[in-house]
């Protein structure tokens, strides 16, 4: 059945060429109903149209691009064998740390580099947005070993509870945030408590599950949500009360007059990029501290043996529930944050694919690096961006990222996973192998 | 009571095609230990080349249904086994051996490909095809209210018993059925033992893609339009019928499927359409509250 041909010896022109019609002949089982027949509606009924020349052009691709792409792994493989294998020193906790302390600069300095151009910043600001949701779901997952495929629902608790704050008592930004924090930790332990025995993929469908409740919940509850249309005009967050208004209500103060600045939009924009960036970092500090605490070595003996734990005599239900609770209210941190940015929130920014997304963040990034994260939510923020001239394929693009990256690198893209805590040198090395 | 009993049939034939795309789900996990999630979508290909395949049929005359619905099955199971093989060739079998997630995230990957690939080679809107089988038998009659079970239904039905029967034997009788089970206890082993494991996983995935495209076929006839978002929620619904029964058990995703079939019609007939999604996933915590693996899992068995 399967042709392709994986032989360690140097390989044939007709091996090669074997192989690749094989992934051609796959290519064109794989194109008939999809790329070579569609159907279209002509008059009420649809009639069936061919497109063999988009076929042959598929076909063709998948034949070529499998044939060059064998031919170069063949020669990095050869490459690689020629050279002897030099002892590397292993420097990526260093590097990691320079890296670290760069990214982080840069990202002080984006807005001044790039003061005129919103749309820089507005990207960035949501790649920020994904960096700390992917900070805190690191809890949860990363940290903790427990699959959270639904962790869009407390990002929407948050949310939705600021929008809901405001709408009816008028609560500012700054009041509506801890009480959203609280009241996604408050999910997050709702939901933690009845599945605490579930483990693995039973917990990931039940996450899921709570995910798509939350939303239903949501779409339908009008009264509360006003339902698919969403809840509008949520007021921006101000710094320390001054708005950043074109014209502030009399006798109150703007931005822009108490500066003595002129109005400039983008004043606000910059403001809110700062103030991701400064709640994200607060996440990264407020947890690399946890890893610190007895809560966050914990959380790491979870991870890598349950049994270990209890007859250590380890409290596990309040260790799970504890990193239900201080992800989910990260991101309802991060929810809150959304909806002050967005001015408007429905149902259809918390689907399934932002949970997705997240977790593939968190897991492209390599579970439990925190610089991992960030390059991670730079690629999937960025990659779809830069197909926004064609956005029908950004999707596309987004999901065979996902998978490529996966493959290339299945332990993800900084896969240091580094001991929290050593008990000695002689122990350490002993134990890493 | 007859609109009771109309809900029953409703829900069996809902609850067979969870079934259908259920199994799938399970003999994945069994054997590889991983949630494909692209199934779903592997379901709704199925349906896409039903939709083509019946326009092609009908292009060419043949209006024999038995003949037609013949041909339209062999012509899904065969390309969607093909899309089955080449989803686990490229996006699972490269990270055998790496950690529980990776396989997870990749498979989020090929779902999301998949339904924008659809998307847009098919077309974005709702293809509707002519019935292909109308008419039904009146069975009951009570208070005006008819109880009706209609041809497609019956077909629903009868291919899925069809179809379990023959799986059943082929699992469990059969050489191939004997490697798959070895395979899934333990696939060092039967390596050693001079099995093929990969392509053992291979074939497991087209037969669970089979049966995802005849589920698909069916799904196409019974309510006669397709698009590109069916497989997400046929496959978080199967899913969870995997999972309510028993996450690698055969018999426990049929059953799984037909509660999770008979909770929608019964929640959507006399509570409220709206919620029916809730109920299903509040209905599955509290059955995992309860049974942690399922109603016919076995509990895992901790080894120190």
């Amino acid at each position: 059945m399967s042709a392709v041909i994986i032989a360690r010896h140097a390989r044939t022109p007709a091996e090669r060429f074997k192989d690749a019609a094989w992934v051609g002949f796959v290519a064109l089982l794989l194109g008939i109903p999809m790329v070579g027949l569609t159907t279209v509606d002509q008059g009420g009924a649809l009639t069936v149209q061919t497109r063999f020349g988009m076929l042959g052009a598929f076909v063709g691709a998948s034949f070529v691009g499998r044939f060059i792409f064998r031919w170069i792994m063949d020669q990095v493989r050869n490459r690689r064998a020629a050279k002897p294998a030099v002892a590397k020193v292993d420097r990526t906790p260093q590097a990691i740390k320079v890296i670290g302390w760069a990214v982080l600069g840069a990202s002080i300095a984006l807005p001044i580099a790039f003061s005129e151009n919103r749309y820089v910043i507005d990207t960035a600001t949501t790649v920020l947005i994904y960096v700390m949701l992917g900070w805190g779901l690191n809890v949860v997952v990363g940290l903790a070993g427990l699959l959270d495929l639904g962790y869009v629902a407390f990002y929407a608790v948050g949310a939705y509870t600021y929008a809901l704050l405001f709408s009816h008592f008028g609560w500012t930004f700054w009041e509506a945030l801890p009480v959203a924090g609280a009241m996604a930790a408050t999910f997050g332990i709702l939901l933690g408590y009845p599945i605490l025995r579930l483990r693995g993929d039973y917990l990931a469908i039940v996450t899921l599950g709570f995910g798509e409740i939350i939303r239903v919940i949501l779409v339908n509850w009008t009264e509360l949500s006003n339902g698919p249309n969403g809840i509008g005009s949520i007021p921006r967050p101000t710094l320390f009360g001054l708005p950043f208004d074109r014209n502030p209500t009399e006798g109150t103060q703007s931005f822009a007059t108490f500066f003595g600045l002129e109005f400039s939009g983008m004043h606000r924009i910059i403001f809110l990029y700062y103030l991701i960036l400064v709640l994200a970092l607060l996440t990264n500090v407020f947890v690399s501290r946890l890893r610190k605490l007895p809560v966050g070595r914990a959380w790491e003996a979870l991870r890598e043996d349950e049994i270990a734990c209890k007859a250590m005599g380890m409290n596990v239900t309040n260790v799970k529930l504890s990193a239900f609770a201080i992800g989910a209210m990260l991101g309802g941190f991060a929810g809150v944050f959304f909806a002050a940015r967005q001015g408007f929130i429905s149902p259809e920014s918390f689907t399934f694919t932002e949970s997705a997304t997240i977790l593939a963040i968190v897991v492209l990034g390599g579970m439990g690096s925190q610089l991992g994260v960030v390059l991670a939510a730079l690629v999937l923020v960025l990659l779809p961006e830069l197909g926004r001239n064609f956005s029908e394929y950004r999707m596309l693009l987004f999901g065979t990222a996902m998978v490529l990256i996966m493959v290339w690198k299945p332990s993800g893209l900084l896969a240091s996973r580094e001991p929290t805590i050593r008990l000695n040198k002689a122990t350490a090395a002993g134990g890493q192998s | 009571m007859a609109y009771a009993l109309q809900q029953l049939i409703n829900g069996l034939t809902l609850g067979a095609v969870y079934g259908l795309i259920a199994i799938g789900y399970t003999m994945v996990y069994g054997i590889i230990g991983m949630i494909n999630f692209a199934h779903g979508d592997i379901f709704m290909v199925s349906a896409f080349i039903a939709v083509t395949a019946f326009t092609l049929l009908a292009a060419f005359d043949i209006t024999s249904l038995p003949l037609a619905i013949t041909a339209v099955l062999i012509t899904a199971i065969f390309f969607t086994s093909a899309y089955g093989w080449a989803v686990e060739r490229m996006a699972y079998r490269p990270l055998r051996g790496s950690t529980r997630l990776a396989p997870l995230i990749s498979a989020i990957g090929m779902s999301i490909f998949l339904q924008n690939m659809v998307q847009l080679t098919q077309g974005a809107r709702v293809k509707p095809i002519p019935p292909v089988l109308e008419g039904g038998i009146e069975i009951w009659q009570s208070g005006g209210f008819t109880v009706q079970i209609s041809w497609t239904q019956i077909m629903i039905v009868l291919v899925t018993i069809v179809l379990m029967v023959a799986f059943t034997y082929l699992i469990t009788q059969t050489a191939f059925g004997r490697q798959q089970r070895a395979c899934e206890q333990d696939s060092t082993m039967t390596a050693l033992l001079g099995i093929n494991v990969d392509r053992t996983i291979s074939a497991t995935f087209m037969l669970g893609a089979a049966l995802a495209a005849v589920a698909g076929v069916m799904v196409t006839v019974y309510y006669g339009v397709v698009d590109f978002f069916i497989g997400f929620v046929a496959g978080i619904k199967a899913f969870t019928a995997a999972v309510l029964g028993g996450i690698g058990s055969l018999p426990g995703a049929m059953l799984g499927g037909l509660i999770i079939g008979l909770i929608e019609a019964f929640w959507a007939a006399y509570l409220s359409p709206e919620y029916k999604d809730v109920a299903t996933f509040s209905i599955l915590i509290l059955v995992l509250m309860f049974r942690p693996s399922g109603l016919l899992g076995r509990p895992e068995v901790e080894k120190v």
